[in-house]
C-alpha cells in the first residue's frame, strides 16, 4: 500500500474513532447509572448493582411508559403533518421558479435561526386564546415549527433533481392524478421522503422547550419527564429513563438506515442520535 | 383506426413574445404515420403535448374521429405519448413498466402478464421482463417505452423524437421496428423529429413546421420536388432559385426562356430545380452553356458550382460524370422540364 493511502486510512480510522467516542461514550454512564447502587466520585465502577431504578421506571406510578406512548404519538402526528405539508411545499420550492422564492425559503428557515423561546413565548399567548395550551393538539402544532424547515428543505432538495416528465408519461399512459401520485411520484421520492420523515420524527422527539411552554407541564413527554428526574437529583432513575428515551430514536434510525442508502453508515447515524 | 384532426392550434407561452404555435391545422388520415419535421424551437413538441393533453392551447381544437377531445384530461384521451427520454419508472421492472397502463385500468393480473409477454416478443425483448430499467441499454429502454405505449392499443400514438438519444446504427434498427409495428398495428401515429432523413424514411406524410407554422403537409417526395415555398425548398436542400415570370408553359428569367412541365402556376414566381436534377450534356429543350466555378468531391457525389449568364446554379452529379471537369471550363448543362418547379416569389 502506498504511504499516502495508508496515511488517509489511518486518518479516517482516527476520526471515526474520535467521533464514535465523543458521541457514544457519554451515553455509557447513563446505562451504568440506571443499574448502580451507589456510585461516588473517585470510584471507577459503582459500589453495587440493582434493578431498583428500572423497576420504578417500569411501574405505573412513574408514568414513564405512559409518557413514552404520548411522546411517540406526538412525534408520529408531527411527522405525518410535516410530510403532508412538506411534500407540496418542497415540490414547489424544488421545481418551481416563482417570484419571491428566496423570501419563502428564508421564512421557512427562520425557525432554525430564531430562538425557540422567543417563538414559544409569542405563541403561548396566541394558543391560550385559542384554548390550545396544555393540549396534545397544541403541542403537535407547535412542534411543526422546528420540524417543518428540515422536512421542507430535505424534500425541496429531492424535488430539485426530480423529472416531472415521469408524471406526464404516467398521465399519458392513462393514470389519474391520484394514481400518478401513488404509483409514480411517491416511489420516486421515497428515499428522500423517509429521510424527511426521520428528521421530523427525531426533531419532534427531542423538543423540550416548546413542549414545556405550550403543554404547560400537562403534556408530559419524555424530555420533560427526564428533566424532572434529573432536576430531582435521581441519577439512577434519570439513567433508566434516559436509556428508554434513546431507544426509539436508535430503533427508527436502524429501521430506516437500511432503506435509505447513504444514511446507512454508522458515522451519520450516530451523529443524528447525538443531536438529541 | 382513428383519424386525428388538429384545427387552428395556437399557443404562446407565458412571457414569450412569439407564439410557439400559430394556427396549426393538420388532418392525419387513420392508420397513417405523419412526421412533424422542423428545427428545435419550431413548436413541434408543443403541438404533440397539446394533442396528448399535457398542454392547453390558447385556441384551437383536437378531434379524434370527428369528436373533440379538447376538454378531456390526458388519461382519458386514448392518445399515448412516447418521449425523447424513455422515462421508465425506476422502481418497476421491465414487465411492470410495460403493464403500467393496463394496471392503471385495473385489468386482472393474469391478463396483464399475458399481454406484457406478447409485447416483449413484439419489440424483440423476450425474457427481459424481470430486468430493472437501470440494467437496460439505451435501445432496449426505448423499446420498452414503445411497448409500454403500444400495449394500450392507443387510438393515436405520439412519438417525440424517440430516436434522438440513440447512436446511428441503433437508430436505423429502431426506425424499421417502429415502421414495421406501425404498419402492422395500423395505429394513427404522429412522429416529431428534426431529422429530415428520419422523417422521409418513416413517414407517409411530412408536415414541415417553421416558426410555429405549418409550411407544407405532403408526401415526402412532394416536399423535395414540389415545395410550397422557398423556405420549404431551402429546408430540404434546395439551392437553385431563379426569379422570373411564368406564362403559357414558358418561364422567362435571366436564364432565358425555359420550357415548363404542364400545370405550372402562372405569373411572377421563383423557379427551382434540385441540384441532383441538373444534368450535364447537350439537350434539345432547356439546354444551356455553363462555366464551372468550383468542383468539390463529396464522397458519393460531386458538387459543381456553375454560372449560366449571371445566375449561379449548383449541381450534384455522380463522381464518374464529373471526371475530368476542371474549374473555369465551359460545360453544356440540361435543365429537364419535368424537374422544374415554380413557387410563389
Amino acid at each position: 500500500m502506498p504511504p499516502d493511502r495508508l496515511f488517509v486510512r489511518v486518518l479516517r480510522a482516527g476520526f471515526g474513532a474520535a467521533l464514535i467516542t465523543a458521541l457514544i461514550l457519554p451515553l455509557i454512564p447513563l446505562g451504568i447509572w440506571s443499574v448502580a447502587h451507589g456510585w461516588r466520585f473517585p470510584a471507577l465502577l459503582p459500589q453495587g448493582w440493582t434493578w431498583a431504578a428500572w423497576e420504578y421506571a417500569m411501574s405505573p406510578t412513574a408514568g414513564v411508559l405512559r409518557s413514552l406512548a404520548l411522546t411517540v404519538w406526538i412525534a408520529v402526528c408531527v411527522t405525518v403533518l410535516s410530510v403532508l405539508i412538506g411534500l407540496p411545499a418542497g415540490r414547489a420550492l424544488g421545481l418551481g421558479r416563482f417570484r419571491g422564492k428566496g423570501l419563502v425559503q428564508v421564512i421557512l428557515l427562520a425557525p432554525l435561526i430564531v430562538p425557540g423561546i422567543a417563538v414559544g413565548l409569542g405563541l403561548q399567548g396566541l394558543f391560550t386564546g385559542l384554548g390550545l395550551t396544555q393540549t396534545v393538539t397544541g403541542v403537535v402544532l407547535v412542534h411543526l415549527i422546528p420540524t417543518l424547515p428540515y422536512v421542507v428543505l430535505v424534500l425541496a432538495g429531492v424535488f430539485a433533481n426530480y423529472d416531472t416528465g415521469f408524471e406526464d408519461q404516467a398521465r399519458s399512459l392513462g393514470a389519474s392524478p391520484w394514481q400518478v401520485l401513488w404509483h409514480v411520484t411517491l416511489p420516486a421520492v421515497r428515499a428522500g421522503l423517509i429521510v424527511a420523515a426521520l428528521f421530523g420524527f427525531l426533531v419532534s422527539w427531542g423538543q423540550y422547550l416548546l413542549t414545556l411552554l405550550i403543554g404547560g407541564g400537562r403534556v408530559l413527554t419524555m424530555p420533560l419527564l427526564l428533566f424532572n428526574f434529573a432536576g430531582a437529583g435521581r441519577n439512577d432513575i434519570t439513567g433508566a429513563i434516559g436509556v428508554i428515551y434513546i431507544l426509539p430514536g436508535v430503533l427508527v434510525l436502524i429501521l430506516t438506515a437500511r432503506l435509505v442508502t447513504g444514511i446507512g453508515d454508522s458515522g451519520r447515524g450516530a451523529g443524528m442520535v447525538g443531536r438529541l | 383506426m382513428t383519424t386525428l384532426a388538429v384545427q387552428g392550434l395556437s399557443l404562446t407561452y407565458p412571457g414569450a413574445v412569439r407564439p410557439a404555435l400559430a394556427g396549426l391545422t393538420l388532418d392525419v388520415p387513420a392508420g397513417s404515420l405523419t412526421a412533424l419535421l422542423g428545427p428545435s424551437g419550431c413548436g413541434k413538441t408543443t403541438a404533440l403535448r397539446i394533442i396528448a393533453g399535457l398542454l392547453t392551447p390558447d385556441a384551437g381544437d383536437v378531434r379524434l374521429a370527428g369528436a373533440s377531445i379538447n376538454a378531456l384530461p390526458p388519461e382519458a384521451r386514448g392518445v399515448v405519448m412516447v418521449f425523447q427520454n424513455p422515462l421508465l419508472f425506476a422502481h418497476l421492472n421491465v414487465a411492470d413498466n410495460i403493464g403500467f397502463g393496463l394496471r392503471m385500468r385495473h385489468l386482472p393480473k393474469a391478463q396483464v402478464a399475458a399481454r406484457v409477454a406478447q409485447m416483449l416478443e413484439m419489440v424483440q425483448l423476450p425474457g427481459l421482463g424481470a430486468r430493472k430499467p437501470g440494467a437496460l441499454s439505451g435501445g432496449q429502454a426505448q423499446r420498452v417505452a414503445l411497448a409500454r405505449a403500444l400495449i394500450l392499443q392507443p387510438k393515436v400514438l405520439l412519438l417525440d423524437e424517440p430516436l434522438s438519444s440513440l447512436d446511428a446504427q441503433l437508430r436505423a434498427e429502431m426506425r424499421s421496428l417502429i415502421r414495421g409495428l406501425q404498419r402492422k398495428l395500423r395505429i394513427t401515429t404522429v412522429f416529431v423529429t428534426h431529422d429530415q432523413e428520419e422523417a422521409v424514411v418513416l413517414a407517409d406524410r411530412i408536415g414541415l413546421l417553421l416558426d410555429g407554422q405549418l409550411c407544407q403537409y405532403d408526401a415526402p417526395q412532394m416536399l423535395y420536388q414540389r415545395p410550397a415555398t422557398m423556405a420549404v425548398a431551402r429546408f430540404f436542400g434546395g439551392r437553385n432559385f431563379v426569379p422570373g415570370q411564368a406564362a403559357g408553359g414558358v418561364f422567362d428569367s435571366a436564364l432565358g426562356p425555359l420550357t415548363l412541365p404542364p400545370g405550372m402556376r402562372q405569373g411572377p414566381g421563383v423557379l427551382t430545380i434540385r441540384p441532383e436534377a441538373v444534368a450535364i450534356g447537350h439537350a434539345a429543350v432547356n439546354g444551356r452553356t455553363a462555366i464551372v466555378t468550383d468542383c468539390a468531391f463529396l464522397g458519393t457525389q460531386t458538387r459543381l458550382m456553375l454560372t449560366v449568364g449571371d445566375i449561379a446554379l449548383e449541381a450534384l452529379v455522380s463522381p464518374g460524370m464529373a471526371q475530368g471537369i476542371t474549374v473555369g471550363q465551359t460545360l453544356p448543362v440540361h435543365l429537364p422540364p419535368d424537374a422544374l418547379w415554380v413557387m410563389p416569389g
